[in-house]
This record gives structure tokens, C-alpha cells and sequence, in this order.
């Protein structure tokens, strides 16, 4: 094999005397796709940064670029070593142009002046290079979730880098805007490209991953080469144990269905949802699917009344309701697990304490007003036991968990409604995979208990693995159902010809 | 057969981070007493800068009852001011309401039988200008810092007219004893001006509500993240009617005591620039000017070192001038320390 372009031997990273890495060796070669996997807190952004340069690893470790040792100092050193990070949440500024973008930081002047002309013809071959579908002269506001990935990836080029990092980059692209980025991370592997990719997500590793390498608790556990990559294993290596019943699903509504808990009938908002019926029955999982931009959150958001509905009604346990605020739809007993619990889920700076009480807070006060704290901490408690929450106490920030410990905190809010419907709005999303099958459990628990339950997922295979039925949704419509019975189980092709609506084709 | 794994990560993972979460719960200590402490060193060590400075003219008695006079009205349109920064926002007409209030109450007090209602005229006063702001904030979705500017504007007019442009004099104004009289706790010994009782009383009452009601928490998470705050069901209308209520409130309640302390308004220069002083003295005391993050602890001690500076640097005889530079570049400076404090308690 030719020599590594990225050797990282025995690096460390401590903050506050807390060891985030510990001697962690790292090895790349150029024209490989390296999936970097570990659970939230493992190390995988720590050594990310400690490779743009965000972060200064402590001394005693070395990394070597083409088998010179590099120094990395500050956000542009990453750059000027051949490497380029695309993060989770990109990083353009929506109001310039893709050219401006791409040159930021290096733009081209004459005399003083821009000169617009030329970065844009600087630009263009390799926007073509990529297959973009869209001008230099475009303003990145106007570019889809994708197609702003091809520009970081543009970016990335365009500053020669040899080493591209990608840090989860399908969590907001569709199936469809996925496949295409893969087939271009496979283009730029052939060109002898590095590419270290990070996910959560087995079947990407399954497909693109040449090497994998595990990291756990800041150390890192093994590198596997692509025969040996197998889920269990990598899980195995990941969380430290087996993971045998990793989905949970012992909740079993063909033994009885419940009673139909809720019903939203021919919902529509004028826009993206255009007249759409779902029913729940008490203890059971339904599944909502289909592409991003199918309508399935902003459905949600009609039915807990968050953004104004154009038709249709909604009834729980057959008597209609008329819900217009997220308000009174937690009085109807609906709650709502948004997809985005940092943004429009937690209150970061608040107490975990606060966060699982706000809900109840009215109910729970003296005379009305009063709170009442012992309850409050009690509550609070209860919940921390009940779901697992790792934290120091209930009083520390929000803001301080990890993705898994913060989904529970918001979930325990909700419960503490004690709901008869819960919508769940990709409950998984940045969640590593220990605390993933914990919510499994707990959904499962919901269900067993007579909540009736509705998940919003773009993760099939969770979809299959927990739910017993699944509406598949397709450009504001409700395109098909599917059920789960004993023989025929759900399965991932049936749902995704649905969602594409390939299904049409084939008849 | 791994029916019991779930069980057994989560001790082994509770086992592995004791360490690292008992070292967090005293990190997230030092952090909660840097911030609850604050401004309060600085606060120190201005009054025995000036005390040494002045030579030994700052601690004494009636210096002390002079800057807590002082530092009354101040802290009343602070505490005000603290509910709506809380919730993210910023209230600049207080300096107008303010006059606005103080000239429908003095107008009042002149009355031969109503006279003595010119304390709750003024107040309500106060109050109606401020669920005014609200309103428009609230339901109409305009920024505060427009509307209150608007209205900083607007009330200033409307304090001019209530006098017809004059200054309004009432030497018999009733309850004067509120703004020139103190309360007698030692006979002799110790006695508080009733204006520093009042500011006490406004700071005690805002803890309560921000601290220990469903309210307070609704106001915090308003302005931690407004959008959660809608999904979570609270009605975020009417926190901000709320606030910026009581912020009107607060300033009817430092027209009437300076009203009953000058027995006298005048609808232009009563209350100039007191929503500058009014917002220094909340950021001052650490509360987070994009909302969410603050106490009315630090308020207090933030109106009290601008009412020690003034004072202080008066003792030491600075003139006048050289005074607004100095108190310029303190609030620019604390909010240096500010933003370095919050720096050190950032999570990596």
C-alpha cells in the first residue's frame, strides 16, 4: 500500500483535566473513504477540531501530513495543511453567492475593488466537476440542504485540500439528495482524495466505508478493514457490549387493537400539506415516512396547531377538538417531540430541573401561581431515574448533556403531561446509539401502556423496527400504508416506492 | 439473553463518570457563585476606593443614606428593565413614561378633593404606557427596540402637554414624606430613606416572581428560546404584555417618588436618559442581553455601583465632565468582564 497522507500517532486532548482523547493513533490514506464512528462524547469532533485547528492537542502527540509532521495552529491552519472539515451544521453565509462563498476568506480584488467576474469563473469548473445544478451567481439562501453541501464540498476543493472531513453530512438531505453526495464522495475518492466520514448511520458506513475506526470514551478501540465491517461488530466495538435486541418491539396491537385515540381528517395548510388524515389507536406505533421535504413535520404541526390549518378537523377519542396553539393541544393531551430540540425543544440555559417541569408548572402550583419546587425537584428525579438521564443533578444546564440525555430530558417533559397521543419527530436524531436503544424501550413502554404514537422518522429501519404500521407521505399527500402482520413483516423497498412514488412505475 | 445489558451500561457508564460528574456539579458551582457573586467585588472595592480617596468621607452615615437615595429610582426603572431584557428585549421609553407619569400625577395632585389619588394615578399611568409597548410588541410581532423608541419619543410629547410645557409645582403634595422622608429603625441610629425602602421592597417583589412563580420561569424561557417556548404551550403574548407592563409599571413608580421627592415635573427634562442608566444597571449585573439569562440580585448591585460612582466620584471631585467618561468606560468595561466571565464557563 502507497504511504498514509494523515498519520496521527498517540494524540491527546484534555480540557480542565478531563481527557477527551487519550492517545489516540489515526491512520489515512489518500483515495480512501475512513468512517470514523463512535457514540456522541467518544472523541470523534474533539479530533476533528484538534485537525482544523479549533482545538490544540496537548503535547506529546504527532501528526504527520505526506510524513511530514504539521503543526496545526488556529482555523486557518487546517486549511493551509490540505484539510477541509464540512460540519454538521454548514458552515455559509446564506446572504452572499456561491462564488462568494467559496472564495471566502481568499477573495479575489483588483486595485481594491472585488472582482466578482473572475471568482466566478474560477468557480465554474468546479461546480461542474461536481454536477452542480446551479449558478456561481446564486445566493446560497436559495440552494436546497444538498446543494449546499456541494458547495462546502466546492469550497474544499477549491483550497486544493487533499484531506476532506465530513461530519454526518446526510442528517438533513432525503434519500435521493443522499445517494447522489455518495456517488459524489466515491468520485472523489477516485480522484485520490481522503475523505474521513463520520455518521452514526450503518447502512452509509456499509456503503462508502473502506476502513472504519472505532472510537470510545476518548481512546480509540480498532480499525476494521472493509471485509471485516459488520454491524454487530462495529456496534460491539462502539458501545462495548452486544446489542442483540437493539430495536424493541414487544408491544403487539394485533392481540387487540385499542380504541382510535386520534384522528386527523383531510388536514391541509395551503402549502405543504395538502389534506392528509392519519388515526392512532391507543398502544399502537404508527409510522410516518417518507423523503425530507414531504410535508411530515409541518402535518404535525397542523395537528398540534403550531402553524394555522386551512381544513380539516381533528377528533381525540372520538369527540372533535378544535386546537389552534401548541397550548391546547398539550390541555387535548397531545404532545409533540420536535426534530429540532436545540432550536425549538430545549431551553438550553435552564435547568434540566425547569425544562421537565415546564410543561406541568401551572398544574402543579399553589394557588395557582406559586411554584412548587419540591414537587418540581421530585418530578424532575423521577424522570431522571425513569429514563436513564445522566447528568450530575437535576440542576445543571440543559445545555451541558449530550444529544441522548437532552432527548430524554424534552421526552420527560412531555410525559409529564401523561399524554394519550405522542408525536415523535425523528426521536433519534444525534442520538448515539446506547441512548437510541434506550428511547426504543421507552416508546415500547409508551405503547404497552395504551399512548397512542406517532413517529415521524427518515431512519427506515427504525421505522420497521418499532412500528406496527407506517403512512408513507409524498409531496403533501398521504401516498399509502402500509401494516405489519405476522407474515408479511414491513420492509424498507415497499416503503421507499411509496415515498418516490417508483411504485406507480412499476404498475 | 441481554435482557439486563441496558441495565448494566448505564452503572457501568454511572461508575466511570462519578468522577467526572462530581468534578462537573463543582465546576458548575465555582460557576454559579462567579455569577451570582458578579459585579459584587467591584462593587466593594468602588466604595473603599472611594472611601480612602475621599478621606473617609464615603462610609458614613448620611453619605450612605445619599447614595441609597440616589440609587433608588434607578433601581426601580432596573428592575423594570430586568423582566424585559430577560425575555430578550429592551424597554427605552422609560425615561418618558417616567415624566409622563410624574405630570399626570403631580396634574392630579392639585385637585381639592382627588388629590391624594395622584400615587395610584401616576402608577396606573405607568402601567398603561407599558401594556401599551407590550401590546404592540406582543400582537403586533414589531421589534422592541422600534416601539420603544417610538414610544421614548411619543411620551415625552404627551408629558409636555400634560403640563402644557411647564414645570408643575404642588409643595403640598400628599405622601411627600415617600420621597424626602426616611424610616426610622433605630431611633437616632439608623434610619432609610423611604425611596430605598421602596427600591427594596420592588426588588424583593421581583425575585418572588421571577424566582418562585409559574410566571418567572415562563419569562426565562421566553427568552432562552422563544420558538420552544411556543411549542411548550406557553402563551408567549402574554409574557411580553406582562413585562413590558411591568417595566411601565416600574417607571410610574419612579415618577411618583420623584414627584413626591421634588414636589415638582417637568414633562421635558424630568427622566432624561434614565432608560440609559436603567439598562447599565441591568447589564452591569450580568443578566444576558439576548434574554434568558440573568438575576434581579445583579440588578440591584448593578444600580448601586452606578449610584457609588456618581457619588463617589463627586467625594473625590472629578468634575462633571470627566464623570461621563469614566462612567462610560466602566459599563463598557464590565461588559468586558462580562463576556470574559461567560467565555470561562463555555463548555468545551
Amino acid at each position: 500500500m502507497n504511504d498514509p497522507i494523515l498519520e496521527m500517532r498517540g494524540v491527546s486532548k484534555s480540557f480542565f483535566g478531563i481527557k477527551a482523547l487519550r492517545g489516540v493513533d489515526l491512520t489515512v490514506y489518500a483515495g480512501e473513504i475512513h468512517a470514523l464512528m463512535g457514540e456522541n462524547g467518544a472523541g470523534k469532533s474533539t479530533l476533528m477540531k484538534i485537525l482544523s485547528g479549533a482545538y490544540k492537542p496537548d503535547p506529546g502527540g504527532e501528526i504527520r501530513i505526506e510524513g511530514k509532521p504539521v503543526r496545526i495552529d488556529g482555523p486557518l491552519g487546517g486549511r493551509a495543511a490540505g484539510i477541509s472539515i464540512i460540519y454538521q451544521e454548514l458552515s455559509l453565509a446564506p446572504n452572499l453567492s456561491v462564488a462568494e462563498n467559496i472564495y471566502l476568506g481568499r477573495e479575489v480584488s483588483r486595485s481594491g475593488l472585488l472582482a466578482r467576474g473572475s471568482m466566478r469563473e474560477g468557480v465554474g469548473p468546479i461546480l461542474e466537476r461536481l454536477g452542480a445544478d446551479f449558478l456561481p451567481s446564486t445566493l446560497v439562501a436559495h440552494l436546497s440542504m444538498g446543494q449546499r453541501q456541494l458547495v462546502e464540498i466546492a469550497r474544499a476543493l477549491h483550497a486544493r485540500s487533499k484531506i476532506l472531513i465530513m461530519d454526518e453530512p446526510t442528517t438533513a438531505l432525503s434519500a435521493g439528495e443522499s445517494e447522489r453526495l455518495f456517488a459524489l464522495i466515491r468520485q472523489l475518492r477516485a480522484e485520490g482524495l481522503a475523505i474521513i466520514y463520520i455518521s452514526h448511520r450503518m447502512d452509509e458506513v456499509y456503503a462508502l466505508g473502506d476502513r472504519v475506526t472505532v472510537l470510545r470514551d476518548g481512546r480509540l478501540v480498532g480499525s476494521l478493514d472493509k471485509p471485516e465491517i459488520r454491524a454487530d461488530t462495529i456496534v460491539r466495538m462502539m458501545v462495548g457490549r452486544d446489542v442483540s435486541s437493539f430495536y424493541k418491539k414487544d408491544h403487539d396491537p394485533e392481540a387487540g387493537r385499542g380504541h382510535p385515540v386520534l384522528s386527523a381528517v383531510d388536514m391541509a395548510d395551503g402549502q405543504r400539506v395538502k389534506g392528509c388524515s392519519v388515526t392512532v389507536h391507543a398502544g399502537e406505533v404508527v409510522g410516518l415516512a417518507g423523503l425530507i421535504g414531504a410535508g411530515r413535520t409541518e402535518f404535525a404541526h397542523l395537528i398540534i396547531g403550531a402553524s394555522p390549518k386551512t381544513s380539516g378537523h381533528l377528533e381525540i377519542e372520538s369527540r372533535p377538538v378544535d386546537i389552534r396553539t401548541p397550548g391546547e393541544a398539550l390541555d387535548a393531551g397531545i404532545a409533540y417531540l420536535t426534530e429540532d430540540r436545540k432550536a425549538l425543544g430545549l431551553f438550553l440555559d435552564m435547568s434540566c430541573l425547569d425544562n421537565i417541569n415546564l410543561a406541568v408548572l401551572s398544574r402543579d402550583a399553589k394557588l395557582g401561581y406559586i411554584l412548587d419546587r419540591d414537587k418540581a425537584r421530585d418530578r424532575a428525579n423521577k424522570a431522571f431515574a425513569a429514563l436513564g438521564i445522566r447528568a450530575a443533578n437535576v440542576g445543571v444546564t440543559a445545555g451541558g448533556l449530550s444529544g441522548g440525555n437532552q432527548q430524554k430530558v424534552l421526552l420527560s417533559r412531555l410525559l409529564a403531561i401523561t399524554p394519550k397521543v405522542l408525536i415523535l419527530d425523528e426521536p433519534t436524531r444525534g442520538v448515539d446509539v446506547g441512548a437510541k436503544s434506550e428511547i426504543y424501550t421507552i416508546i415500547d413502554n409508551l405503547a404497552k401502556s395504551g399512548t397512542a404514537i406517532l413517529v415521524i422518522s427518515s431512519d427506515l429501519p427504525e421505522i420497521i423496527g418499532i412500528c406496527d404500521r407506517v403512512i408513507v407521505m409524498r409531496a403533501g399527500h398521504i401516498a399509502g400504508e402500509i401494516e405489519r402482520t405476522a407474515t408479511s413483516p414491513l420492509n424498507q423497498e415497499d416503503i421507499m416506492a411509496l415515498a418516490t412514488g417508483m411504485e406507480h412505475l412499476d404498475a | 439473553m441481554h435482557e439486563s445489558s441496558p441495565q448494566a451500561k448505564a452503572v457501568s457508564a454511572t461508575a466511570s463518570g462519578a468522577a467526572a460528574a462530581a468534578q462537573e456539579t463543582r465546576r458548575q458551582r465555582v460557576r454559579l457563585l462567579i455569577r451570582a457573586a458578579g459585579m459584587l467585588p467591584v462593587l466593594l472595592l468602588l466604595c473603599v476606593g472611594f472611601h480612602f480617596l475621599s478621606d473617609g468621607r464615603f462610609f458614613t452615615g448620611q453619605n450612605l443614606g445619599i447614595v441609597l437615595q440616589q440609587a433608588a429610582v434607578n433601581t426601580v426603572l432596573a428592575a423594570g428593565m430586568t423582566f424585559v431584557i430577560l425575555t430578550g428585549g429592551i424597554d427605552l421609553s422609560v425615561g418618558s413614561i417616567l415624566a409622563a407619569s410624574a405630570m399626570a400625577g403631580l396634574t392630579i395632585s392639585k385637585l381639592p378633593d382627588l388629590g391624594a389619588l395622584w400615587l395610584p394615578v401616576s402608577v396606573v399611568t405607568g402601567l398603561g404606557f407599558g401594556v401599551i409597548n407590550g401590546a404592540l410588541i406582543a400582537l403586533l410581532r414589531l421589534p422592541p427596540f422600534i416601539v420603544t423608541l417610538g414610544s421614548l419619543t411619543a411620551v415625552r410629547g404627551l408629558a409636555r402637554l400634560l403640563g402644557a410645557d411647564t414645570t408643575v409645582f404642588n409643595p403640598t403634595i400628599p405622601y411627600a414624606f415617600i420621597g424626602n422622608g426616611s424610616l426610622t429603625l433605630i431611633p437616632g441610629i439608623v434610619s432609610i430613606p423611604w425611596l430605598s425602602v421602596i427600591a427594596l421592597l420592588v426588588i424583593l417583589v421581583s425575585w418572588l416572581v421571577l424566582r418562585r412563580t409559574v410566571l418567572g420561569v415562563h419569562i426565562y424561557a421566553v427568552g432562552g428560546n422563544e420558538s420552544a417556548a411556543r411549542l411548550a404551550g406557553i402563551k408567549v403574548w402574554a409574557v411580553l404584555i406582562f413585562v413590558y407592563g411591568v417595566s411601565g409599571l416600574m417607571a410610574g413608580l419612579g415618577g411618583a417618588m420623584q414627584a413626591a421627592r421634588l414636589y415638582a415635573a417637568n414633562g421635558l427634562q424630568l427622566g432624561q436618559s434614565y432608560e440609559l442608566d436603567a439598562i447599565t444597571a441591568v447589564i452591569l449585573g450580568g443578566t444576558s442581553f439576548v434574554g434568558g439569562i440573568g438575576s434581579i440580585w445583579g440588578t440591584l448591585v448593578g444600580a448601586l455601583i452606578i449610584a457609588v460612582l456618581s457619588n463617589g466620584l463627586i467625594l473625590v471631585g472629578v468634575s462633571d465632565i470627566w464623570q461621563y467618561v469614566i462612567k462610560g468606560l466602566v459599563i463598557i468595561g464590565a461588559v468586558a468582564l462580562d463576556r470574559y466571565r461567560l467565555q470561562g464557563s463555555a463548555r468545551t
